[in-house]
């Protein structure tokens, strides 16, 4: 049990873009490197993290993103988002950042549970076989605030 | 300068040995006691894995457990329960990593 005032941290990931996927995964496995409790509810967009078959071609946003330091109208040409997305795979993997599905596999085996939205997976129209295998269930938002239902519980929307 | 108790042994404001040189199992003991940890055979195996490590001067990260082929991430959780990394290189008398996965 961690001897800080925090005990657990929720986090609730609504996008897929590569910067919100990682930052999601980088707080909750430092959050279990500290002792701290974590879980993940994926929901929306954020399910493209832990569908087998796009978790490991996720993207950066390169439109709409003034950080990117791209114009718009660039951004948005064909090729952009992979070219970026490439240079920034490189960079990540320079500082051994993993994968999203080794990732996943490290977060799961830290024992930070990862919750798929049932309302979002109905909306998508997804199976429990397009989720990957260490998912711990498919939640509805009044299950997953149960799970908060502790003191110096923290919640996270990303 | 911070000692650990009844010990010369200098210690960081955080517990962490300054000198590597000065840490043995004792001291390795006297560490894991004060986290709540009681050391068995398989404890220090992981911790001289550990220092074998920086000694070849690898960086420590939970992603290199998992490559390690001596433990699994699993196991690193069961033995050093609340922060295993942070704890285990206490023990082992090596820095505390500074990487962030």
């Amino acid at each position: 049990m961690s001897k800080t005032k925090v005990k657990k941290m929720l986090f609730i990931l609504s996008k897929a873009t590569i910067e919100n996927v990682y930052a999601a995964f980088i707080m909750a496995n430092g959050a279990r490197m500290e002792g701290i409790e974590a879980e993940i509810f994926f929901t929306f967009f954020g399910l493209e993290a832990i569908q087998k078959k796009k978790m490991n071609g996720l993207h950066v946003a390169t439109v709409g993103n003034p950080a990117m330091h791209i114009p718009t109208m660039v951004g948005g040409l064909p090729g952009m988002e992979a070219l970026a997305t490439k240079m920034m795979k490189k960079e990540m993997e320079k500082l051994d950042m993993p994968p999203v599905d080794e990732f996943l596999e490290i977060l799961s085996a830290s024992g930070v549970k990862l919750w798929a939205c049932k309302l979002a997976v109905d909306m998508f129209h997804l199976k429990e076989k397009d989720l990957i295998d260490d998912l711990d269930g498919i939640l509805t938002i009044g299950d997953f605030y149960n799970q908060a239902d502790q003191e110096g519980t923290q919640m996270l929307f990303i | 300068m911070e000692t650990l108790a009844g010990t010369n042994v200098r210690v960081n404001e955080e517990g962490y040995l300054l000198d590597f040189s000065e840490w043995n199992r004792e001291v390795g003991e006297q560490i894991a006691q004060a986290e709540g940890i009681t050391m068995t055979p398989r404890h220090w195996e992981v911790i001289e894995w550990l220092q074998d490590q920086v000694k070849a001067d690898k960086a420590l990260s939970i992603r290199g457990i998992k490559k390690s082929g001596v433990l699994d991430i699993k196991e690193f959780y069961a033995l050093f329960p609340g922060g295993p990394l942070k704890i285990s290189t206490k023990i082992a008398g090596v820095p505390k990593p500074k990487s962030c996965i």
